[in-house]
């Protein structure tokens, strides 16, 4: 076993983890934060989608070992510091950009990260920039509007 | 009414918050303490004869707690059957036993062998990877017409041939319609593939079973669309568990679109493992073992032929259909190309006589069930598409040609010759709002513009109906269920006022949480926020029939309208009580308790108070305490309807197919919350789109499934779809529902595929392309216009 170190919204989390524990893993069974989903096993889905040191990243992709040291954002630090919803998440209920759930905290993460790089991306770049999450009940509509309408309201 | 958020109003979701701040609870997130890991030992072949099981390394792996093989389950049930068809010929479907683990032979690719109960996941995969299975390969039948050849190997031994039922439909019609296709004017004939899809809820399938020695109680949490018909499966047929001694919790689901109805030999296996264990255990499916453990939809052959007179009018419709099972038998498999599709092949129109001929066959590939439409979208398929292309042959305009057949709004009801009657629709009315709102009028000039960039491109309409709501207990009893078809409410008031909703319909994404309060805040004219929904659990709910066939609001709803019903009934006896009036004359109102005519009046919050401190009260002729329960079981299914364009342009130099504008105009009698229903539509046209364009799940001849993950099979994505139009305007309510409801879940999925289908053979049709099989990848097209060349 090795031990790893990283902070996870904010908060130290540490834990011995295997070689092969991917870095999912650690954040639902050690850090117990359940959020993040497991939705494929060819890293292709997205639903475990969070930020590594700001970049968004499939936290499937990486081992726990990988992230010994890195800053981690997870849909649980999304909210605002009063713990209301932030501008993103916001949006995605107001234009029903959600059904089941289960993809969305990536949906979100993604967003994010899309939002920080290109401040007003067109249709065409929304749907391309989530080209990496898989949403089996939206058919996309309403989380295009979602991120639309966050972009318009962070300008 | 209430000032908002009562019926009609697009209220926001409460149950958003959680899944937006990562406090969703899906089963994977529970963990209960102590509990094992369960790692399946699944067979990498389709077909074989098991030899001999070896666990002698593999038990003595680092820790392994047991592993089990179907020695472990002698005395244990299969998993059951719930629906029994009768054949042509008045005899039972071929039913094979359905093990929790292989017995004997493994019959497809991702049958559970064995199965390791370890501290953790990975000592249970890698103990199970020290299991040594001698099988012996067999020939393995894949095709469906060659399963059927005489000699065949059979997926079954103990059967008399790979087919399951040869069942016909009206029978007694065959005769009639033969002779009515042999002398019409026209006879417009196609043969079609309806592919194989993988429902693919996001959510992968999870079980975890928990066994209290000391109450001899288990409890399972699965994620499941219906954890009562679990229940009674699993409890009564597979492993004798009392229903008092068992409780089946579904949490959160991630998305179910049928493939989580059905009751999985791993929900079994947990059950039965904790107890032997007598310890928790888990299994969470990879998305790797969902493709090959899920059920799978659709998967029909088809020969479909459409008579005609001179003047268009459609005369007879005959249909051969070769419906893949599977190996086994899963929970509603043969409802689905029976029942589910043959009674709807008069589709909105007024065609006379009607034969359906569907022979279901077992092939050594995953069972095949219900998804999303379950029967219609393959129905509305096969319809849309022969209409469609009689409309070419006769030179008849594709619209024209279904305003001169459609059932005409005077008609209703509406008795077809296959066994539904339509209660209420207006399909003039829809196809006029689509020809709106999709500009029909101006396609030509669209046209002309893709041309001018070398691209073809086509208009695809499609007018759909299907029956759900499922069901009228009593037909569907006839029609061979082994289970009633209603749903179940309780309505529990405290003394404060707010409200519990015990729901027996399990929401998986439709929002059940926000819209049912729509309905009872409506009622009684109170905050919605007053009122909660409880579901998902076998011991807070009565009894529930879950959530599938778009059921949700016609049925578990018309139950909630029914208990709240009761609510306000009682509630107005301790009114009159209180007001010193008779019942007759209370009125409520806007959450007060009025007497007619007079401003005396009590508020809800005081008569729910007095209902359970009831100092002043009726006791000699009321029992204290506000809660109701109803069983509400439909007098018929509903029929949602609508009519649908598709505009796309072609590459012909690549085959690739783009999907310009999508347009839906869609009657769903009343809307409860139009923000939800236009999701759900928006949901349904993804799936159609994704079987018309993308998903096609494949078997290689030897039984091994050539798309087994994202890498290979082609799940639509943000950048495959276009944004959708929508229309619900249209709005003839249903007649025999208090709510005046009919579903929306599954109306996407059944009306996109022919109008995609549609649109595309119209860009090509000037170039002798007359038919393509889903998907239409562009090898497809592109190869279609080459032959076509």
């Amino acid at each position: 076993m090795i031990s790893v170190t990283m902070t996870v919204n904010g908060k130290p989390v540490s834990g011995a983890v295997e070689g092969r524990t991917l870095l999912v893993d650690f954040l639902r069974e050690t850090a117990g934060l359940t959020g993040t989903h497991v939705g494929c096993d060819t890293s292709q889905c997205g639903a475990c989608t969070i930020h590594v040191n700001g970049r968004a990243v499939k936290s499937c992709t990486m081992l726990a070992v990988e992230a010994d040291g890195a800053e981690i954002a997870t849909i649980e630090g999304m909210a605002t510091p009063d713990g209301s919803l932030g501008v993103i998440q916001a949006a995605f209920k107001e234009h029903h950009g959600l059904q089941c759930g289960f993809c969305t905290p990536g949906m979100v993460m993604s967003a994010a990260s899309l939002l920080a790089e290109n401040k007003n991306p067109s249709e065409a770049e929304i749907r391309e920039y989530l080209e990496g999450n898989i949403c089996r009940c939206t058919g996309y509509h309403n989380i295009v509007k979602a991120i639309q309408a966050a972009a318009a309201q962070l300008g | 009414m209430p000032a908002d958020g009562g019926i009609g109003a697009s209220t926001r979701r409460r149950e958003d918050v959680r899944f937006l701040t990562g406090k969703g609870q899906y089963t994977d997130d529970i963990n209960i303490r102590g509990q094992a890991y369960v790692h399946f030992l699944r067979s990498d072949i389709a077909h074989g004869k098991i030899n001999n099981i070896d666990i002698s390394d593999a038990e003595n792996m680092p820790g392994v707690i047991r592993i089990f093989t179907s020695k472990d389950f002698e005395g244990v049930g299969g998993v059951p059957c719930g629906w029994q068809v009768t054949d042509r010929f008045g005899q039972p479907m071929q039913e094979p036993k359905h093990p929790v683990l292989a017995e004997g032979k493994v019959r497809h690719v991702g049958e559970p062998i064995a199965a390791v109960v370890a501290e953790t996941r990975e000592q249970a995969r890698d103990a199970a990877e020290a299991i040594i299975v001698d099988i012996e390969d067999l020939p393995a039948v894949i095709d469906m017409k060659a399963a059927l050849a005489d000699g065949a190997t059979k997926v079954h031994d103990d059967l008399t041939s790979n087919l399951c039922f040869d069942w016909g439909f009206v029978e007694e019609n065959r005769e009639a319609v033969d002779e009515a296709i042999r002398n019409a004017h026209h006879v417009t004939t196609l043969e079609l593939k309806n592919n194989r899809l993988v429902a693919n809820p996001m959510e992968p399938r999870v079980a975890i079973g928990d066994y209290d020695a000391a109450r001899d109680e288990h409890t399972l949490y699965t994620t499941s669309q219906n954890p009562h018909v679990i229940r009674l499966l699993m409890g009564a047929f597979v492993l004798g568990i009392p229903e008092n001694k068992l409780r089946v919790i579904a949490p959160d689901v991630g998305g179910g679109f049928g493939t989580k109805i059905f009751h999985y030999q791993e929900e079994a296996f947990c059950t039965f493992a904790a107890k032997a264990v007598n310890r928790p255990v888990k299994w969470t499916s990879s998305r790797s073992e969902a493709f090959i453990s899920d059920a799978h939809g659709r998967d029909h052959v088809t020969k479909i032929e459409l008579a005609l007179d001179e003047n268009g009018k459609f005369l007879a419709v005959r249909t051969d259909t070769y419906a893949n099972m599977g190996a086994y038998l899963s929970t509603f498999a043969p409802s689905v190309p029976t029942w589910l599709h043959g009674t709807l092949m008069a589709g909105n129109y007024t065609t006379p006589l009607v034969y359906v001929n569907v022979k279901a066959v077992f092939t050594n590939t995953v069972p095949v069930d219900a998804y999303r439409g379950a029967g219609r979208p393959e129905a509305t398929f096969q319809l849309e598409r022969v209409i469609d292309k009689a409309a070419r042959e006769l030179g008849i305009d594709p619209i024209e040609l279904r305003r001169r057949n459609f059932i005409q709004p005077d008609q209703f009801p509406y008795a077809t010759p296959v066994a539904l009657e339509y209660d209420t629709g207006n399909y003039q009315a829809t196809m006029d709002k689509l020809v709106e709102i999709a500009d029909i009028k101006g396609f030509a000039a669209r046209k002309a513009e893709s041309e001018s960039r070398g691209k073809k491109r086509g208009l695809g309409i499609a007018h759909y109906i299907e029956a759900c709501g499922i069901a009228p207990s009593n037909l569907v009893g006839q029609l061979g269920a082994r289970a009633g078809l209603y749903e179940s409410a309780t309505v529990r008031v405290t003394a404060t006022g707010s409200i519990a909703v015990m729901t027996g319909s399990h929401s998986h994404g439709q929002g059940h949480e926000t819209t049912f309060p729509q309905v009872v805040a409506e009622m009684i004219g109170i905050d919605p926020g007053q009122v909660d929904i409880v579901h998902g659990d076998t011991s807070k709910v009565p009894m529930g029939m879950g959530t599938y066939g778009s059921r949700s609001i016609a049925v578990g709803g018309s139950a909630i309208v029914r208990a709240t019903e009761k609510i306000i009934a009682k509630a107005k006896k301790i009114a009159a009580h209180l007001l010193e009036a008779s019942d007759e004359d209370i009125e409520l109102k806007d959450g007060q308790f009025t007497v007619k005519g007079t401003d005396k009046s009590v508020a809800w919050g005081d008569v729910c108070l007095a209902a359970y401190v009831p100092h002043n009260y009726p006791l000699e002729d009321l029992e204290p305490g506000l809660e109701e329960t109803a069983f509400y079981d439909p007098a018929n299914f509903v029929y949602p309807a609508g009519a649908y364009a598709c505009e796309v342009e072609v590459d012909p130099e690549t085959g690739k197919v783009e999907i310009m504008s999508f347009c839906a105009a869609d009657d769903f009698g009343n809307i409860i919350n139009p923000m939800i229903v236009e999701g759900q539509v928006h949901g349904g046209l993804a799936q159609g789109i994704g079987q018309a364009l993308l998903e096609h799940c494949v078997y290689d001849e030897n039984g091994q499934l050539v798309s087994g993950s994202y890498m290979d099979y082609a799940m639509p994505r943000a950048d495959d779809l276009p944004s959708f139009t929508t229309d619900t305007s249209c709005q003839t309510p249903c007649t025999h529902n208090p709510l005046g409801v009919k579903g929306c879940g599954e109306a996407g999925a059944i009306g996109a595929p022919p109008a995609v289908v549609n649109a595309v053979v119209d860009a090509l049709y000037d170039m002798g392309v007359t038919h393509i099989d889903m998907p239409l990848s562009p090898s497809r097209v592109w190869s279609a216009i080459q032959a076509a060349k």
